[in-house]
């Protein structure tokens, strides 16, 4: 192990790694960061599920959003798959039907960036029927 | 660089370790190789999430999923049912005592709503195994920050304006203590971490060392930096195994990044830290007696003054502090003395870390903030009494401390409300007792320890505290007598006035603090030769239902001591003088006629004479 000889090079040591607890950093407070939930049951999966999963948590990493991003099981719109909720901080959460990384792009550009409504938004009113 | 997902934390404290979170781990790891998850997921090995009793606990990132008592077998189910699928494995989730439905994350377990974690924050989050997770989690900065931008004189008035005091039990204010020390001039000077943590059942240095050694480190290296020392000293009990291992390679880890020993950070100071084991006797928590431990002598208590911060280890000045005392000081220089002394009461600042047991839901491991209420902690993160029982009284302070009652549940609890009250701080141990506990009894069982513990050097704590244990044992086996109520409070109050160390100064303080909470115990045991909870096996007798006794005699034939008297085919009589107790008529008797009773009827034994 190379010794750390100044503050300065403790400072970059952290920032290297801080990628390691990064998540678990996250995991403490989730209600002030985006959270987005990809749906990954089993019709999920087949959908294509895990590539958008993928795909948002590089993109939301490279452009330097906040976001925790988790898997969940079934939401019970099967016809929509792949589906994703995602919750801003404060506000109500949010799911989208059918997307994939295109989708999922616009998404993160106008729905998570501006707060702007997208197309694609499955009504949640009938899941309290 | 690495974008896991998803992050498996297993805990490996003293407490999942016994319960082969081990194999949990290994188990874990190897399915998400056989998977071939590895860059999605990572599993970790953590400290003590204080959830211990439910252990071996996995918990799942980022969600925060809660998993309790896992087995080995259940890596496969977690692995395919969760990380794969994402759907929770209900039957491990933590079952809400009140409710009793699963809670599916931390967040949302009463435990943790009300618990402020500063000493515990790295506990349960990082691999205490890995100093660059630490690192990652601010571990050395706090002291880069002292030694590169502040005098020792400054970081001294930065820990003194935070509040801080110490968390081993007198609530000394550290910063003060610190800047006594510093200014005993001397060629040689020690930091002395205190990690003997002698009190039965507290476990928070414990936790602290296996969760987070780092922060203890670097803690007494910034003592070392403020006082003018540059030898550390960690006086560790020898049972702690695996603090001692995880100490070891935190230390060594620290050492080879440069962080501990010469010249740390490129400047001219340079500190190192060594460990000493004790041999686990409680006396040598007390700050003289380990002294006199880690230098080869018996490990007796000697008077203050000197203080150790004026000759302490080798007859050279000496700071003392605990290792929850130690692993507030980095997270104070990194977030200000400001921010700590925000949480808590106007004397008694930051948190503190308390062993919750005894008779209620949620034992385990837990973080408060002073000022929080009895209350709070038994029914808000305690999940309230065990079985719906009804709350008797919460013993702190081990066997110096003393019990709190119903009319204390309300009080916002620091060191002085406490004091008030008749108890203590201490360390730490907070004990739930509920109906079913006999309050002598308590006091006793913390005067036996006493007894044992007693370092033999000074008589009224030698004698005094056998004659207190002696005059607790006459009360519970029914030989009591008024006057044994009167030794206690007189020969409590000399005991306190005249031992030479604190040891024997509080051991009265169970026997003074039940006197004057639960009196009508002591005189219900003395007087009325009953215990209302029904522990003191002495006073409980076997007595004969008129009701169902059919008269046949069965009992009389087994009775060694002829003590049942009763005509055949009329209700018989257990002479309470003469029975001896020995349950031979109850087991005897086929029609359930005799039970063990707190009372018996008195008036029938009178006729019956
Ligand atoms: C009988 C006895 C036992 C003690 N045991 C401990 C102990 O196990 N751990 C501890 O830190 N302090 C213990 N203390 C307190 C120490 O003497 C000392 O006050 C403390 O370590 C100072 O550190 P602090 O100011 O950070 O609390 C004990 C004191 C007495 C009288
Ligand atoms: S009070 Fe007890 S433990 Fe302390 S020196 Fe005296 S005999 Fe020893
Ligand atoms: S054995 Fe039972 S029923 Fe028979 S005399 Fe004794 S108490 Fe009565
Ligand atoms: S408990 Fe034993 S001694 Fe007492 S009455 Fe029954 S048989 Fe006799
Ligand atoms: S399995 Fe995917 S929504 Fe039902
Ligand atoms: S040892 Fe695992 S929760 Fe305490």
């Amino acid at each position: 192990m190379a010794v750390i000889k100044t503050l300065d090079d403790l400072k970059k040591r952290q920032e290297e790694m801080k990628s390691r607890v990064n998540l678990r950093d996250k995991a403490e407070n989730p209600e002030s960061l985006v959270q987005v939930k990809v749906a990954m049951a089993t019709c999920g999966i087949a959908s294509g599920a895990k590539e958008v999963m993928e795909f948002f948590v590089t993109e939301l990493d490279k452009r330097s959003i906040d976001a925790v991003v988790t898997q969940t099981g079934c939401m019970g719109y099967c016809f929509a798959e792949p589906t994703v909720e995602i919750t801003l901080p404060g506000k109500e959460p949010i799911v989208f039907g059918y997307v994939d990384a295109e989708k999922a792009d616009e998404i993160i550009e106008r729905y998570i960036k501006e707060g702007e409504l997208v197309d694609g938004i499955i009504p949640q009113n009938y899941n309290t029927i | 660089m690495s974008h896991y997902k998803m992050h498996l934390l297993v805990c490996a404290g003293t407490g999942c370790h016994a319960s082969e979170s081990d194999l949990v781990y290994e188990m874990l790891h190897d399915e998400v190789e056989r998977k071939g998850l590895n860059d999605d997921v990572q599993v970790i090995r953590t400290g003590c999430f204080g959830f211990c009793e439910k252990g071996p606990i996995v918990k799942v990132l980022p969600d925060n999923t809660f998993y309790t008592q896992v087995k080995p077998d259940d890596a496969r189910e977690i692995i395919d049912e969760h990380v794969i699928k994402g759907r929770e494995v209900e039957r491990l989730l933590y079952l809400d005592p009140e409710t009793n439905e699963h809670v599916i994350d931390s967040k949302h377990m009463g435990f943790y709503k009300k618990q402020l974690r500063v000493a515990l924050r790295n506990c349960g989050t990082i691999d205490p195994e890995n100093i660059d997770e630490s690192i990652a989690r601010d571990a050395y900065m706090a002291l880069g920050k002292v030694i590169t931008e502040m005098t020792p004189q400054e970081a001294i008035d930065l820990i003194k304006r935070s509040g801080l005091r110490g968390r081993g039990g007198a609530g000394f204010p550290t910063g003060l203590k610190w800047e006594i020390t510093s200014k005993n001039q001397s060629d040689r000077k020690f930091v002395v971490c205190n990690a003997d943590e002698g009190d039965p059942g507290a476990f928070m240095d414990r936790s602290i060392l296996e969760g987070d050694p780092h922060s203890v480190l670097e803690a007494m290296a910034i003592c070392g930096y403020c006082i003018g020392a540059s030898e550390g000293l960690i006086y560790i009990r020898a049972e702690y195994p695996l603090a001692i291992r995880r100490l070891k390679i935190a230390i060594s880890q620290a050492r080879s990044y440069g962080l501990l020993g010469d010249n740390i950070l490129g400047s001219d100071f340079s500190f190192d830290i060594k460990l000493r084991y004790g041999a686990g006797a409680f006396v040598c928590g007390e700050e003289t007696a380990l002294i006199n431990s880690m230098e080869g002598h018996r490990g007796e208590p000697t008077n203050k003054p000197p203080f150790p911060a004026e000759k302490g280890y080798l007859g050279k000045p000496t700071c003392v502090n605990n290792v929850e005392t130690f692993a507030n000081v980095p997270v104070i220089v990194l977030k200000g003395a400001e921010w700590f002394s925000s949480i808590g009461t106007e004397k008694s600042k930051g948190t503190k870390v308390f062993a919750l047991a005894g008779k209620i839901n949620n034992v385990g491991l837990i973080e408060v903030p002073m000022g929080i209420t009895l209350r709070e902690i038994i029914y808000e993160i305690g999940g309230g009494v065990k079985g719906g029982k009804k709350f008797k009284a919460v013993q702190t302070g081990g066997p110096s401390g003393g019990c709190l009652t119903e009319k204390h549940l309300d009080t916002p609890i620091d060191y002085e409300s406490l004091m008030a009250a008749g108890s203590m701080m201490g360390s730490g141990g907070m004990i739930v007792l509920d109906e079913d506990d006999c309050m002598v009894s308590v006091a006793k069982f913390y005067l036996d320890f006493i007894v044992e513990e007693s370092c033999g050097r000074c008589a009224p704590c030698r004698i005094g505290s056998k004659r207190l244990y002696e005059t607790l044992d006459r009360i519970t086996v029914g030989k009591g007598e008024q006057e044994d109520i009167e030794i206690l409070k007189n020969l409590g109050s000399v005991i306190r006035d005249t031992a030479l160390c604190g040891l024997g100064q509080t051991a009265p303080n169970p026997v003074i603090s039940t006197l004057d909470n639960f009196m009508e115990e002591y005189v219900e045991h003395v007087h009325e030769k009953k215990c209302r909870s029904g522990q003191c096996r002495d006073l409980l007798y076997y007595v004969i239902s008129e009701e169902n006794c059919t008269g046949c005699m069965a009992c009389t034939r087994v009775c060694p001591t002829h003590a049942i008297s009763g005509e055949r085919r009329q209700p018989h009589v257990i002479n309470q003088e003469v029975c001896i107790k020995c349950g031979a008529c109850m087991e005897k008797c086929q029609f359930d006629a005799i039970s063990l009773m707190k009372d018996y009827p008195r008036e029938v034994q009178l006729t019956t004479k």
